[in-house]
C-alpha cells in the first residue's frame, strides 16, 4: 500500500517536470531577466497560465519572442510594452494601476473598510446596550431604546 | 426594522439574476469571457510582406490593399475551427463586398495549397506567415481570427473564433457601410 502510494506521489512531482522550456540563457543575469518576464506574462489563449508554463502554441511564440528582445538588449518595458501592444494589459499577470482598474485595485480596501465601519457601529452598539441594560434588569423594557443608542 | 432581514434574500436574488443575465448572454448572443478586446482596434493596422500561399514566388504587400476597405482572415490547416468556417468565407466573398486576404498562419505549405484546391479559395491573395511573426503583431492568440480594416488603413473590428453570416451582417457590414460608401446595397443586412 505505502509502495503504491509513493509512486502516486512520485507521479505528481512528474508533472512539474514538464512546464520549462529547454532553450535558456547561458548568462544567468539574462535568464534570471527571462524567467521573470516569461512568469509575470499571462497566456492569451490558455488563460490559468503564465506563458511560462504553458505549452500552448502562442506560449511558445510568446517566449521565443521574449528570449529575442533580450538577446536583442531590450529592456523589461520594452518587451512588456511590445507584448500589451499586441494583446491588451490582459496579458500582464499584475495589471497597470489606471482609472479602468481603479476598481480592481480598491475593491477590497474598500470592502474591508466597509465591513470594519460596520463591525465598528454594531460593537459600539452592543456595549452601550450593556451599559443600558445591566445585568439583572429588564432587556424587552428598554428595546426601544436600543435604536436610539447611536 | 423588519426589513433589514430581507437584505440577504434580495441581494441573493439580484446575484441570481446577474448569473442567469451572463449565462443567457454566453448562449443566445454567443458571448464569451475568454475574448479578448484588442488593442489594435482603432490604430493603423501591422503591415506585412509575405510569399503568397498560392505562389510562393510572389510577394504579398499588405500596403497594395490600403486605400479601401479589405478583411484579414487568419487560418491554418490544423485549426479545426477553420475548416467549418471556410463556407462562411466563401458565401461573403460571392457577396463582393470587400476583399478577403488570407493570413496562413504557421501551417505546412503544401497541406495550405491542397487546402485551398479542394474547399474552394475565398481569398484574394493568402500570405504564408510560416513562423507566425506576422500573426503575432496583428495580436493573435489562436485561429480563426477576423480583422476588418477600414479605408484609412485603420483595424475597424476584429472577430475570434469562426465567423457566421449572423456575425458577418450584425458586426461586419453595418461597420462596413459605414467605414466608406457601400459598393453595392446590401438587402439582408440588419
Amino acid at each position: 500500500m505505502t509502495r503504491l502510494w509513493s509512486f502516486l506521489l512520485l507521479l505528481c512531482l512528474a508533472v512539474s517536470a514538464f512546464a520549462i522550456d529547454s532553450e535558456s540563457f547561458e548568462d544567468p543575469a539574462l535568464r534570471a531577466r527571462y524567467e521573470y518576464l516569461t512568469h509575470i506574462l499571462r497566456c492569451p489563449k490558455c488563460q490559468g497560465e503564465t506563458i511560462a508554463e504553458s505549452n500552448a502554441g502562442i506560449a511558445v511564440d510568446l517566449r521565443r519572442e521574449v528570449r529575442r528582445m533580450l538577446s536583442e538588449g531590450k529592456s523589461d518595458a520594452e518587451i512588456l510594452d511590445f507584448m500589451t501592444a499586441r494583446f491588451g494589459d490582459f496579458v500582464l499577470y499584475k495589471p497597470p494601476f489606471s482609472t479602468r482598474t481603479f476598481v480592481l485595485w480598491f475593491a477590497p480596501v474598500m470592502i474591508l473598510g466597509g465591513a470594519l465601519i460596520i463591525a465598528l457601529v454594531v460593537i459600539r452598539k452592543r456595549t452601550q446596550q450593556s451599559f443600558d441594560d445591566p445585568p439583572g434588569s429588564d432587556a424587552s423594557a428598554t428595546e426601544g431604546n436600543k435604536v436610539d443608542a447611536t | 426594522m423588519k426589513w433589514r432581514f430581507a437584505i440577504p434574500a434580495i441581494v441573493f436574488i439580484a446575484l441570481c439574476g446577474v448569473f442567469g443575465w451572463m449565462l443567457y448572454r454566453t448562449g443566445a448572443e454567443g458571448y464569451n469571457v475568454s475574448v479578448l478586446q484588442s488593442p489594435l482596434l482603432g490604430k493603423g493596422a501591422p503591415s506585412f510582406k509575405l510569399p503568397r500561399v498560392e505562389a510562393m514566388d510572389q510577394e504579398i504587400d499588405s500596403r497594395d490593399y490600403a486605400g479601401k476597405a479589405y478583411l484579414l482572415n487568419v487560418w491554418a490547416t490544423w485549426c479545426v475551427e477553420c475548416r467549418h468556417e471556410h463556407p462562411v468565407l466563401l458565401a461573403i466573398a460571392r457577396q463582393n463586398i470587400v476583399p478577403i486576404i488570407g493570413l496562413d498562419t504557421k501551417d505546412d505549405l503544401n497541406d495550405a495549397q491542397r487546402w485551398l484546391n479542394a474547399l474552394g479559395n475565398p481569398y484574394v491573395a493568402t500570405a504564408f506567415d510560416a513562423d507566425g511573426r506576422v500573426a503575432l503583431d496583428w495580436g493573435v492568440y489562436g485561429a480563426p481570427e477576423t480583422f476588418l480594416i477600414g479605408a484609412d488603413g485603420k483595424i475597424l473590428y476584429k472577430h475570434v473564433g469562426a465567423l457566421s453570416m449572423r456575425v458577418w451582417q450584425e458586426q461586419f457590414l453595418p461597420r462596413i457601410q459605414q467605414g466608406s460608401a457601400p459598393v453595392k446595397p446590401v438587402g439582408e443586412g440588419s
